[in-house]
């Protein structure tokens, strides 16, 4: 059996009175890549906002590698915190920072490591990400994808338990996010992280995920769960078998 | 050959073992992970400082978890040899630790690796460098007078093209919403000049020319500054920050692209809505400190409500309203227009918009001033 690391159960999610997803159960194994996914709009990064402690929950419960992350305390939320990390979709680098600093800033205020300990770990994350050589670049200085890359390392920093991804590949031609696929699966074996994903590229979808959860935007809730590549090829839900065989609403379209 | 006990560092433990002929050997057990990596470093540095060293291993072959943060003791370990000339080696590492120091580049993870910022070049470069940007930086301030003027033109040939929500919801931010605070300050400035002048006056019994010296220099020169310097504060650093950010943001490539003129749709509504309300708010300046004079005069010099006012009235003449309500206008347009154009110049991210907001706060606040005292010269010759 393996370890459940994030437990969502009865959320209630959305913005002050207006229910976005409505009552959604599921959970997030240790060390695998899991994928939500579903149709703009239907509430993807609202739930990562949940996930990740941004907003909390109308009701419900998530609990985080043991620890409740809608009721919890200030101490237990840093200590939260401390386990996840977050590649968001503009990258959100600092642009004053070069990459180095960058990925320096958490690293120096968790840790009591030496100055000159900091700089080898930041260049071997930037290499673990493979952009050795670009240390003193501005993000500015750097194209669309090394910034998500970059902005990787940084989210890895202190080797959080969980990686969280809004919309990895969003601006990115195919084959830098192919690249950044590989990337994630490459990390998630090496690291052993647990990977959760927002998307809705299938292409992503298929290359990385060990599973996924479909949401919708009708019912407000979860319409499928588990390995895409089944539920491409057997799933009774017209929805998610037009969603995985991008097929147009009926009567969309000229 | 002496042998320690084993130590702890959280789930990693280690023994060290010295042999005479072998040298020193670290022996590593457990998972070596960001949690203990730093405690592990400190003790080795403790453990290793000044020891004579020979050649030092590191035997791995218990270590069941490796990541970067532990790859970093390995090269810490390394960097520790290397500074006394010691012989470093690893031996045993399991098949996924080897695997991750091989993802790592450990053996090409060299000692020198310095993320210094680019040195900054000599003064001459940066004379030079400073001489282009401001060139480059006068081109622009000239260009963008060109094109606030045609846009102005523009807007005065076809009114209806100006564009009026923008305007009024700028008069409304940039005028009734600095009312408050600039009647606050200028009652509490009218206040501290009569009663700072009503010290001297009493002495030669002319407590009534308090009126007459606030009203005067209220009206000509310090409503005017005053508002100006409010309205610098509040609106000609929101015109920059918000222009910028939409620099920033593309917003300003985008309103090119569907064929407006940037200049025109973000600028000119932001000029008129400051050249109307910017005169109005002076004379609401005037009033208040006029108000804030009539109050030491009524309750410290005991001079009448009705004497002081006639006072005041006897004092000022029309013209010197005209041209407070005059300077008002001119400053206005110096505000909106440095305002906008550090707006126009932002490049790159957050930092340059606030770069631009303290630099046009501190640029118009300058011209200003600047502009005032040509004023008061060319009144001075001419009037
Ligand atoms: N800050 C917000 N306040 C109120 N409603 C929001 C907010 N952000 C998103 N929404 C609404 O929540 C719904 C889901 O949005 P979102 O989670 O961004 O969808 P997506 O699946 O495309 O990421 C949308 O209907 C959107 O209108
Ligand atoms: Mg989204």
């Amino acid at each position: 059996m393996r370890n459940v690391i994030i437990q969502v159960r009865d959320l209630v999610a959305g913005y002050g009175e207006e229910v976005i997803l409505d009552g959604i159960s599921f959970d997030v194994y240790e060390g695998e890549i899991f994928v939500v996914l579903g149709g703009s709009g239907c509430g993807k990064s609202t739930l990562l906002k949940h996930l990740i402690g941004l907003i909390k929950p109308i009701s419900g419960r998530i609990i985080i590698d043991g620890d409740d992350l809608s009721h919890s305390d200030d101490e237990t939320f840093q200590k939260i915190l401390r386990k996840i990390g977050v590649l968001y979709q503009s990258a959100a680098l600092l642009g004053s920072l070069t990459l180095a600093e960058n990925v320096a800033l958490p690293i120096e205020e968790y840790t009591d490591l030496p100055k000159d300990s900091i700089e080898t770990l930041v260049k071997m994350k930037l290499n673990l990400v493979n952009l050795d050589g670009y240390e003193n670049h501005l993000p500015s200085e750097i194209s669309g994808g090394m910034k998500k890359r970059a902005g990787l390392a940084r989210a890895m920093a202190l080797n959080p338990k969980i990686l969280f991804f809004d919309e990895p590949s969003a601006g990115l031609d195919p084959v830098t996010s192919a690249g950044l696929d590989n990337l994630i699966i490459h990390l998630n074996k090496i690291l052993g992280t647990t990977m959760v994903i927002v998307t809705h590229e299938l292409d992503s979808i298929f290359a990385v995920a060990h599973r996924v959860i479909m949401l919708d935007k009708h019912t407000r809730g979860i319409i499928a769960e588990g390995d895409p590549r089944y539920l491409r090829d057997h799933s009774q839900n017209p929805f998610v078998s037009q969603f995985f065989n991008r097929r147009p609403d009926p009567g969309a379209g000229p | 050959m002496t042998k320690t006990t084993p130590k702890e560092s959280q789930s990693c433990q280690y023994e060290v073992v010295d042999d005479p002929e072998k040298g020193l050997t670290i022996r590593l057990r457990g998972a070596m992970n960001a949690a203990n990596a730093p405690g592990l470093i400190r003790e080795f540095r403790g453990m290793l400082k000044d020891r004579d060293l020979s050649s030092l291993t590191v035997d791995l072959g218990e270590v069941t978890y490796l990541d970067d943060f532990g790859t970093l003791v390995l090269t810490e370990l390394r960097n520790m040899a290397a500074e006394v000339k010691a012989a470093f080696k690893i031996e045993n590492a399991r098949n996924k630790v080897a695997q991750m120091l091989e993802v790592l580049h450990f053996d090409r993870l060299d000692r020198k690796i310095s993320f210094e910022k680019v040195r900054p070049p000599g003064i001459f470069v940066r004379l030079g460098d400073a001489t282009f940007r401001h060139a480059s930086d006068l081109k622009y301030l000239i260009s963008f007078i060109g094109s606030v003027c045609l846009s102005l033109i523009h807007v005065c040939l076809h009114p209806r093209s100006l564009r009026r929500e923008d305007t009024f919801l700028c008069m409304q931010r940039t005028g009734v919403d600095a009312l408050p605070i600039v009647g606050l300050i200028s009652f509490l400035l009218g206040l501290i000049m009569a009663f700072m002048s009503s010290v001297q006056l009493q002495q030669f019994g002319a407590n009534i020319y308090v009126a007459s010296l606030v009203s005067l220099a209220m009206t000509r020169e310090l409503g005017p500054i005053m508002t100006a310097i409010i309205v610098a504060g509040r609106s000609g650093s929101a015109f920059a920050a918000e222009i910028g950010t939409m620099k920033v943001s593309e917003e300003v490539d985008a309103l090119f692209t569907m064929g407006f003129d940037p200049t025109r749709f973000l600028v000119v509504p932001k000029m008129i809505a400051s050249v109307i309300v910017v005169p109005v708010l002076t004379l609401f300046s005037d009033l208040f400190a006029i108000l804030g004079g009539m109050v030491v005069g009524v309750f410290i010099l005991d001079l009448t409500a009705s004497a002081y006012i006639d006072q005041t009235l006897k004092t000022l003449t029309l013209f010197d309203v005209f041209w407070g309500f005059f300077k008002g206008a001119i400053f206005a347009l110096l505000i909106a227009w440095v305002g906008c154009l550090r707006g126009f110049r932002v490049t790159g991210g957050a930092a340059s918009v606030g770069q631009a907001t303290t630099s046009a706060v501190v640029s118009s606040i300058f011209l200003i001033i600047l502009t005032d005292s040509v004023l008061s010269v060319i009144l001075r010759y001419w009037g």
